[in-house]
């Protein structure tokens, strides 16, 4: 893959081959035979990438449906046979895909094999239990304990690297080859560079104005979530920062069309759905994105080879702190990217997200004194979602940061 | 100065005359929202005979859900910001609202100078607003401005469980049907009004005074349980519809004066 990308072209022309290149790679695969695997969007790509099986991410493959609005029929599909509509949207609209195989955004090909680790989301086990379970395939677990203590203990990490080796042997049994220990090592370098590069250039977001607009690191993501094994992923990143950087130096915000006035910390999972309206909305009011959870939660940083530092690495990622670890986690966010106001996404799909959602705000606006904002609204399922109550919501929560800032 | 507040809600349109951001001149209050002929109404009836002509308004701002209809309007501010500062107005006391409205019902924390310091807003449901009464009041067969009147009366409360408005609605009907007195039924409605409201209420941060306004608040009946279950002085203003009108008025007359 590395010839269709060069240096010559901008970092968003690498993003667009490489997200189209991937999927259909990933097909072609399918096609000559070779084993694809379904993963959850954090669990380590280092193992599959290194024993050369093609892994494709449901989480961001129903992303694109639902940003393309085709979430609806795949819902419906789902409550039909019998889904709660108050279960996860991705977790519905992909378990309709399995069976439909049919969707408004690329055609993902069917999995040999699914992996999962839970250090995102809880729903995720029964969620990929019931893929494995129908198609009959292995399911790959890395099991990640919550850290309950202020601190990531050692016990929980020794578990999760024991797990390790559980999945090198489960898919040695399922590829018939010995693991690759080399081409392991190249993989967790490629990773663990690939993280850096992604947060590197994410967190360019704290220069003011912002030269990237939150919304158009939406679109990178794609990148960190399904190449992460890959040596394309970091080069696109570090052109990416080398295209902020300049924009920096040249006073250049990334929202188009907008002088930035105020600066917000997006807490929780885009509202895909309505991906352009909750954009628009904030554009038009002078709102740039600067902070959200997003580029934390893809930098994975260990030292290749240590799988220690790995396992601590999967097990620490942002969604499995402690309540006073996701605060904290916040706090460094909205003081790093200098955000005026907060907006939390009462996301319906994800009753992780939600359940921290108050106590954090409280203890944001208590501790650091910014205004703060929820909406309804979902990951997936458009029918959550009131374009009139966001407006209301957004147009209050700038009138507090105007009056904050004397205006 | 003349400046004029409307707020243009979902289920009614009101509007207020305020001279020199003090003194509330004219007031109307039409029940119909935005989407129908009442914001125009509206307008008509301020300027018919009044002691004011169109001319003599030195800015109009609009708020409520309909805040971007109106074409005559000089500038729109979100109906928070505008219920904290017309209920400062009228009462300065207060720093704790609860705004029950026709689709919406907000809990707002206001700060000394009529400031938002935080506010909480219903989800995507209309269990627990305007609405939820009128329809309760329509399956009852009485009109909606005598429900206050028929839970003064109630001697044993029935329990509404159901929060959704489809679903309490089949509750309410078969309560009817179990020969259940319309004003227990009626106490039990408003209970579960308020134990919803109370939900958003209580992340605010809680501090008295405590005022509740929008239409709801013409109802005693729920006046009555949130003060029985918050079991301290709630306040009322004497136009409870009007508040935010009177905060958009306020507005306009601070951004005349800016200029």
């Amino acid at each position: 893959m590395g010839e269709i990308i060069n240096e010559s072209m901008t970092s968003r022309e690498m993003l667009d081959i490489l997200v189209s290149k991937n999927m259909e790679d990933a097909r072609q695969a399918k096609k000559d035979g070779k084993l694809v695997c379904w993963s959850s969007s954090i669990a380590p790509c280092e193992f599959c990438e290194t024993m050369g099986i093609y892994t494709v991410y449901p989480e961001n493959h129903v992303v694109g449906i639902a940003a393309r609005r085709g979430a609806p029929e795949l819902l419906e599909y789902a409550e039909r046979k019998g889904y709660a509509n108050d279960i996860c949207g991705y977790a519905r609209a992909n378990l309709a895909y399995m069976d439909v195989q049919k969707c408004v955004s690329e055609e993902m090909p069917l999995p040999d094999l699914v992996m999962y680790c839970n250090n995102i989301c809880e729903t995720l086990v029964k969620w990929y239990e019931n893929i494995a379970y129908t198609l009959n395939i292995p399911c790959l677990v890395i099991d990640v304990p919550f850290n309950h203590e202020d601190e990531i203990s050692q016990a929980n990490v020794d578990y999760v690297k024991k797990q390790f080796g559980t999945v090198i042997g489960q898919l040695e049994n399922i590829t018939g080859k010995p693991f690759d220990y080399d081409r392991f090592q190249e993989v967790m370098k490629i990773a663990s560079q690939n993280a850096n590069d992604w947060y590197d250039a994410t967190m360019l977001c704290s220069a003011v104005p912002s030269p990237l607009s939150g919304f158009d690191m939406f679109n990178y993501m794609a990148l960190i979530v399904c190449m992460r094994g890959r040596k394309e992923c970091g080069m696109t990143f570090r052109k990416l920062k080398e295209e902020l950087e300049g924009m920096i130096a040249r006073g250049e915000c990334g929202m188009k069309k907008a002088e930035e006035k105020y600066r917000i910390m997006w807490d929780g999972i885009a509202c895909w759905p309505y991906l352009s309206h909750t954009y628009k909305v904030l554009r038009d009011q002078g709102v740039n994105m600067t902070g959200s959870t997003y580029p934390s939660a893809w930098a994975l940083r260990y030292t290749p080879g240590n799988l220690e530092e790995m396992a601590r690495a999967y097990t620490g990622m942002g969604n499995n702190l402690s309540l006073k670890g996701q605060t904290d986690l916040r706090k460094g966010i909205i003081r790093d990217t200098k955000c005026d106001g907060v907006i939390m996404h009462m996301n319906r799909s994800c009753k992780m997200c939600d359940f921290l959602q108050h106590e954090i705000g409280q203890e944001l606006s208590s501790s650091l004194g910014v205004p703060i904002t929820t909406f309804d609204g979902d990951q997936a399922d458009p029918r959550n979602y009131s374009k009139a109550q966001y407006e209301t919501r957004i147009e209050a929560l700038v009138e507090m940061m105007a009056e904050q800032k004397g205006e | 100065m003349y400046t004029l507040g409307i707020d243009i809600g979902s289920a009614s349109s009101k509007a207020v005359l305020m001279e020199d951001g003090e003194k509330i001149r004219r007031h109307f209050v039409i029940q119909a929202g935005t989407g129908t002929s009442g914001p125009d109404k509206l307008l008509d009836l301020m300027f018919r005979d009044g002691p004011v002509s169109r001319d003599d308004i030195a800015r109009t701002v609009v708020t409520g859900y309909g805040r971007y209809s109106l074409e005559s309007a000089d500038g729109q501010i979100s109906e928070i910001s505008c219920q904290a500062k017309g209920i400062h107005h009228l009462l300065p006391g207060a720093r704790t609202v609860l705004d029950i409205g026709g689709q919406d019902v907000k809990a707002i924390s206001i700060g000394p100078r009529g400031n938002v310091l935080s506010f909480y807003m219903n989800d995507k449901c209309a269990a627990g607003t305007g609405r939820f009464i009128d329809t309760m009041a329509k399956v009852m067969e009485i009109d909606v401005s005598q429900m206050g009147d028929y839970d003064e009366k109630s001697e044993d409360p029935v329990t509404v469980s159901s929060t959704c408005t489809v679903f309490a609605e089949s509750e309410v009907i078969s309560l009817l049907s179990q020969k259940k007195n319309k004003e227990d039924i009626i106490r039990g409605l408003h209970r579960s009004v308020v134990s919803r409201a109370l939900g958003l209420m209580y992340r605010t941060s809680m501090e008295e005074d405590f005022v509740l306004t929008g239409g709801v608040a013409l109802n005693k009946g729920v006046l009555r349980a949130l003060k029985e279950e918050l079991d301290r002085p709630v306040y009322i203003t004497e136009e409870p519809q009007i508040s935010a009108a009177v905060g958009a008025a306020l507005f306009a007359w601070e951004q005349a004066n800016k200029k």
